[in-house]
């Protein structure tokens, strides 16, 4: 009984240690996966960092938010002008073909710049904003998230309302794959954690927190930049991947995609919300003809799910099939009241 | 710090939200290590009170020292750290953690691993949750919980929600520990536990212990001193027997043509 209740993770760094390796075994068998497989599989883990980092505002932290996908968009133009302009301008007899060895090399930079960027927009609007609730958070992040589009929209040095187009293939299944097994791991051994259980008593009870001493503005613009971060790294590995990017890719509908992947896997369920990204990313391309009545889909079936199984998670619907499987934790069915 | 010092001094305090006073000149002392209880009718300005020496509330006039320093007007989290710490009238346990994990969060303000490390788990943040693993089971089976240590705090019995409460704010260490209304909803043996658990807290942490509470029996059973407050004003204050033969008390109480003694 002694210390069961500290928070572990069994083999952390082989978890992490095993992703990577995962990474690297499809790059190198890459040349047998077609195309089109190897862009779904890039997009679905571009769906996991983007959905496990908005789980820790959402879901651990609590706090509501929809502009995920503007700090996406900053990232992905962040890097974009990087390898696009500073780079070759920089360093111009070298080859900037994306998979040259140079492209290669200065990539992993270039992430973290687009990340770091990221984390600083998430750090401007994070700041005055999460003293917000509810609602109102949500109405200051979906401005700001217009805000980001609509400037993009207007500036011509990043090709204004045509978007950017000529971006290096940098990005690989090794980069994507990597930085998805990367997140998921920070995230878990993050909020499994002394330290991380505070954004889970910020969004349980913020009055109590603050009477023990917890920051809890601080735990809140934390997990915002934390969350901008990984976002811009998303971005960075997606306009890399696609080649193009363009204001409307950061839109409103993308975060609600990125919101839709979170709830369904689970609020503060950060495998559950992983493998819901994974299903979504598929679901995109099943749905593709019905482009944009795609969100119709999407709404449905968070209509269905919250009529049919209002307190589970993708993990505790899927458990319900393994009747054996031991539930892990003591968590309760309790979800926090999202802006309501 | 000069041997006279109280720990806390809330000095000519007053506290208005537009035209109505919840507080009007009230001054208090606390000492180290000393039992006190505040008590008042409703609506006396008793959490008022509470949410002002919290800093959930900034005092519209007056000062509070803690330990010689300024505290009022500081945010909660600062006022905790600085060595008040508090429970809550009506529960507030985290819910989706568990017994062990709530005790835990209040160790969150004096971490030495941060952000980085925590997400390395290197060597110090191993043996730093090790201690506080450590530190949080010793309190947990000192008030006897540590049964429940993995269990929902939701589903513990009222009782034992409110120690958890008592627990939780004890792990941060507090000089000063705040009670709003802890015998509020227990049945009479409960309460005795109470009144024991709360003594206790006070000979063996020595930390002194402001109670607000309407059950005059626990109040009159463990306090040393008395503060009654009434319409925002400090009516009276004194040792148990004093305030119970108080007439002053006993007109607020039970208004002016009886003549009945409280409790």
């Amino acid at each position: 009984m002694f210390r069961s209740y500290h928070d572990r993770i069994k083999n952390p760094r082989l978890a992490l240690a095993a992703g990577i390796a995962l990474a690297v075994l499809l790059q190198l068998c890459g040349g047998w996966i077609d195309p089109y497989t190897t862009q779904v599989i890039l997009f679905a883990a571009i769906n996991v960092i983007l959905a496990v980092s908005l789980n820790l505002v959402m879901g651990e932290t609590g706090q509501f938010s929809l502009c995920h996908a503007a700090f996406m968009g900053v990232g992905a133009y962040t890097s974009a002008l990087l390898t696009g302009k500073a780079l070759p301008a920089l360093m111009p007899h070298l080859a900037w073909t994306g998979a040259s060895w140079a492209s290669q090399l200065t990539f992993l930079p270039v992430l973290i710049i687009a990340g770091l960027i990221a984390a600083f927009a998430g750090l401007i609007v994070g700041g005055p904003s999460l003293r917000l609730r509810g609602d109102y958070l949500a109405m200051v992040t979906l401005g700001f998230g217009e805000i980001i589009r609509v400037l993009l929209q207007n500036t011509n040095a990043v090709g204004g309302a045509r978007g950017m187009e000529g971006i290096l293939p940098a990005t690989n299944l090794f980069w994507a794959i990597g930085f998805a097994a990367v997140t998921l791991y920070s995230m878990i051994a993050l909020v499994r954690s002394t330290y991380g259980r505070g954004f889970q008593a910020v969004r349980d009870d913020e009055i109590a927190a603050e009477a023990m001493g917890i920051n809890t503005t601080r735990f809140k613009v934390t997990a915002f930049v934390i969350g901008a971060f990984f976002a811009g790294v998303a971005g960075a590995l997606y306009a890399h991947a696609v080649e193009f990017i363009s204001p409307e890719g950061f839109n409103f509908l993308r975060s609600f995609e990125i919101i839709v992947m979170v709830i369904l896997g689970g609020l503060g369920r950060p495998v559950g919300v992983a493998v819901a990204a994974i299903l979504i990313t598929l679901l995109n391309e099943w749905l593709r003809d019905l482009s944009q009545y795609r969100m119709v889909v999407y709404a449905l079936i968070i209509i269905l799910f919250m009529i049919f199984r209002p307190t589970e998670s993708l993990g505790s619907f899927f458990r319900g099939f393994l009747p054996n499987l031991p539930r892990r934790g003591t968590r309760t069915e309790t979800k926090p009241d999202k802006a309501s | 710090m000069s041997a006279e010092q109280s720990l806390l001094e809330v000095r000519n305090c007053s506290l208005r939200f537009g035209g109505i006073a919840a507080l009007t000149d009230v001054s208090i002392k606390i000492e180290a290590g000393e039992l006190l209880g505040l008590i008042g009718p409703n609506g006396a300005g008793k959490t008022s009170l509470f949410n002002i020496l919290t800093g959930v509330y900034t005092p519209t006039e007056g000062e509070i020292l803690f330990e010689g320093g300024h505290v009022a007007g500081l945010p909660s989290h600062q006022i905790n750290t600085l060595g008040m710490a508090r429970t809550f009238q009506n529960i507030r346990l985290f819910g989706s953690l568990n017994v062990g994990m709530n005790v835990r969060t209040s160790f969150i303000a004096r971490l030495r691993n941060g952000l980085i490390n925590t997400v390395r788990r290197g060597r110090s943040f191993r043996s730093e949750e090790e201690e506080i693993q450590e530190e949080g089971h010793r309190l947990l089976s000192y008030f006897g919980l540590e049964h429940a240590a993995l269990h929902p705090s939701r589903s513990l019995p009222y009782g034992d929600q409110r120690r958890l409460e008592i627990v939780r704010a004890l792990a941060t260490k507090p000089r000063l520990l705040l009670l709003d209304e802890p015998a509020a909803g227990m049945n009479p043996t409960e309460k005795e536990e109470l009144k024991c658990l709360i003594a206790r807290v006070r000979d063996e942490f020595g930390t002194a212990v402001l109670l607000v509470e309407h059950d005059m029996k626990v109040v009159m059973g463990i306090c040393e001193r008395l503060y009654v407050l009434d319409q925002g004003k400090v009516l009276a204050s004194g040792t148990p027997a004093e305030i119970r033969a108080n007439p002053k008390v006993i007109t607020a109480y039970l208004g002016e043509s009886h003549g009945e003694e409280v409790a």
